[in-house]
């Protein structure tokens, strides 16, 4: 039987500090975005609307906390019982990711008072994608903090609270494996109306599929990350063992996305626009080499069973399929008539700021509350 | 928990999840709009501009815009794109040595940029709290400020990159042609046609405005003919030679159609007027999802499969961890004993 403990060591370490510098050097940067508007900042543009903070903070940020989603997928949805010491850090991990993307909209969204709106049901656009990812994204933050409560209710001794999380967690982690399912695919959806801008390579009905399917890879492939690292960090001992079969899931799923993105490319016609040979096409192979070559390393029994080879496939396929993401929401979008767009200094510092803060807090909560199991 | 309060649970939680969406679904009604003799547009025959510009001033003065300010040249307005001060421009098109207008070797071409107010505007369908709407009886696409949540999204779904934001507002707001209706309420024309002097820029009804293009279309180069000014209603003509017609009517036809419409005689692409399709890409869009979300039932069927499945597995991994703990203790009693 396992058991979640608080590791209880010094929280003040230097990752803990150097975190917290850069979230100071954020909130300057955030002072003028607040004061002087999005321009002062950023280098958006009437051309490039959406920067890194929809692109990097949302659309891959909550692609890469899907660690939650998936466990809670496999644990409860599976019943693999055996996966349950992977749950908790997974979810902290998720919980912080949404918190940071929602944070994230806050700062970008110009009208911010006004996000009420959002709210009134007699002002929400039933046709608008937008209206659904907001929603959705808001619901599932608190759906992930109370899946992450009975940890708190644990360390505080909330007896009470504890009984009623207890009855109701069931329904919490159903809507846990629900609503990432529908944002995540309509995170896919939300650039089907951008038409002709966004190039051919990417451009498909079929992107709410893609999107789902690299969710759940991209979950599976940041749970093996992650693990690693804190399994050798606050040695744990060793987690290869379940590792790697989670590595199996997610060859599948990988090799699912695969098939069907290089088949459109066919179906759609879009080979010559990838012989033109521009940066597009450049950053569309980029993203298939590196999950390709991800994939290559996970499929293979013999590297897949050693923790530094995982380790390694996990990260190509994170990175292919971060690339992905951004090609679709930045590199592959493109306005036409001159405009251009690289994130500036100051929206770079906010992302990582929100990074920093992510650390920060994930390495204080496993200190202080019950999240990991010892082996 | 026993059987039935768990059915209770989860049947309030889907009742409440399909509350929240039919609510959702009945905010937007999804009635395509149809064009009748109210709907109003302009349009724009790019043969007949004469690049004076007057229609870039005469909308900032309706509109209440500030001049642009270009190279620190404050005394002089000189924008050189739509942005937030700048809803409409006049741009040229020029090839080779740019002689004679309305060629496209060696030719030049004017061509407005504005608003086109689409049957099925991307942007409409883009946002998210109803803020952008198109007026049931006009047509116009019209910016409600107190809904608009500044997310940007319309500008995404928007073919011709109309709609534009303030980037150096603290509070910005979006800033798109309203086809000047602060004016047509007053039964005034919109700021550009009004100050157009050649009848380029042309408002009025959207049905008389394709018949007045259809008749263009048909007439015999160099000839001179009658062309309205100002309003297609208004009375005003002016007699010009017909130049060679490019035989399309952009807008017609491009994403399900607009109200501003153009005529030319370079190809319309040179003008900055993409060719596109029939279908629009918020149609598309909004297929998948009302398909995976209308009544909601999807979601709320698979959440509802989730809940059971999950509470069976629950219940069972308690029993075994009870079972466990049961085997330990007898273990212990035996040893005991």
């Amino acid at each position: 039987m396992h058991k979640e403990e608080a590791l209880g060591t010094h929280i003040l370490t230097p990752v803990f500090i150097g975190a917290v510098t850069i979230i100071v050097l954020m909130v300057i940067a955030l002072v003028f975005r607040f004061i002087f508007g999005l321009g002062a900042v950023s280098n958006m543009s009437d051309g490039y609307p959406w920067g890194i903070w929809i692109a990097y903070d949302v659309v891959v940020g909550s692609a890469l906390a899907c660690g939650g989603y998936v466990m809670a997928l496999v644990v409860y949805v599976f019943n693999k019982g055996k996966y349950h010491p992977l749950v908790r850090p997974a979810l902290l991990a998720s919980m912080f990711g949404y918190t940071m993307a929602g944070v994230s909209v806050i700062f970008d969204i110009g009208r911010y008072f006004h996000a009420y709106n959002l709210f009134i049901p007699s002002r929400m656009n039933a046709t608008s994608v937008m209206l659904e990812v907001a929603l959705c994204i808001t619901i599932y933050i608190m759906v992930l903090w109370l899946e992450f409560a009975p940890a708190i209710a644990e360390k505080w001794n909330m007896k009470r609270f504890a009984k009623y999380l207890d009855k109701s967690i069931f329904f919490l982690i159903a809507l846990g494996v629900t609503l990432p399912m529908m944002h995540q695919s309509s995170l896919g959806t939300m650039m089907v109306i951008s038409g002709f801008k966004l190039s051919e390579l990417w451009q498909t009905n079929l992107l709410p599929i893609l999107f789902l399917l690299s969710a759940i890879f991209m979950g599976f492939a940041m749970v093996i990350g992650e693990a690693s690292v804190t399994s050798r960090v606050y040695k744990l001992g060793d987690e290869t063992n379940m590792l790697t079969k989670l590595a199996q899931f997610l060859v599948v799923i990988l090799t699912i996305f695969l098939v069907i993105h290089i088949q459109g490319l066919f179906s759609r016609g879009a080979l010559d626009t990838l012989l033109d040979w521009d940066y597009k096409s450049t950053s569309y192979v980029l993203e298939i080499l590196f999950m390709v070559c991800g994939l290559a390393i996970l499929a293979t029994k013999r590297l897949r069973e050693s923790p530094r080879y995982l380790f390694l496939g996990a990260c190509f396929v994170l990175i292919g399929a971060s690339i992905f993401r951004f090609n679709v929401y930045l590199i592959g979008y493109d306005p036409g008539s001159n405009w251009s767009y690289f994130p500036s200094i100051g929206e770079q510092i906010v992302t990582y700021g929100l990074i920093a803060f992510e650390i920060a807090a994930f390495t204080f909560f496993v200190k202080y509350f019950p999240v990991f199991t010892k082996h | 928990m026993d059987r039935r309060s768990f059915f209770k649970t989860t049947a309030k939680g889907v009742v409440a999840t399909a509350a929240m969406a039919t609510s959702a679904s009945a905010a937007g009604p999804k009635k395509k709009f149809e064009i009748t003799n109210e709907a109003v547009g302009i349009l724009y025959d790019s043969t007949i501009c004469v690049g004076c510009n007057a229609c870039m001033p005469g909308c900032k003065k309706a509109n209440d815009l500030d001049r642009t300010i270009f190279h620190g040249q404050k005394a002089w307005d000189k924008p050189i794109d739509l942005d937030s001060d700048n809803m409409n421009i006049i741009r040229k098109f020029t090839a080779g040595t740019g002689e004679t207008q309305n060629q496209a070797e060696d030719g030049f071409a004017f061509v407005k940029g504005q608003c086109l107010h689409c049957i099925e505007p991307g942007c409409v369908a883009a946002c998210p709290t109803t803020a952008l709407v198109k007026n049931p009886r006009s047509g116009v696409v019209e910016y409600i400020k107190n809904q608009c949540i500044g997310c940007r999204y319309c500008q995404i779904g928007c073919p011709w990159d109309i709609p534009k934001f303030e980037w150096d507002e603290w509070y910005p707001e979006i800033v798109k042609c309203q086809l000047c209706d602060h004016l047509l309420e007053k039964g005034e024309l919109p700021g550009c046609c009004s100050t157009c002097p050649t009848g380029a820029s042309l408002f009025g009804p959207v049905p008389m405005l394709k018949k007045e293009a259809n008749r263009r279309l048909q007439m015999k180069e160099g000839e001179r003919y009658e062309y309205p000014v100002f309003g297609i209603e208004s009375g005003f003509i002016l007699k010009h030679r017909a130049a060679k017609y490019i035989n399309h009517v952009y807008g017609e036809d491009e994403l399900g159609g607009t109200q501003v419409t153009f005529l030319s005689s370079v190809p319309f692409k040179y003008l900055g007027l993409p060719e596109f399709p029939k279908q629009s890409f918020s149609g598309t869009s909004d297929g998948i999802q009302t398909s995976l979300y209308t009544g909601f039932i999807f979601p709320a069927a698979i959440l509802a499969t989730y809940s059971t499945v999950i509470y069976k597995n629950l219940k069972r991994e308690k029993k075994e961890e009870e079972a466990k703990k049961q085997a330990k203790l007898s273990e212990k009693e035996d040893k005991d004993a």
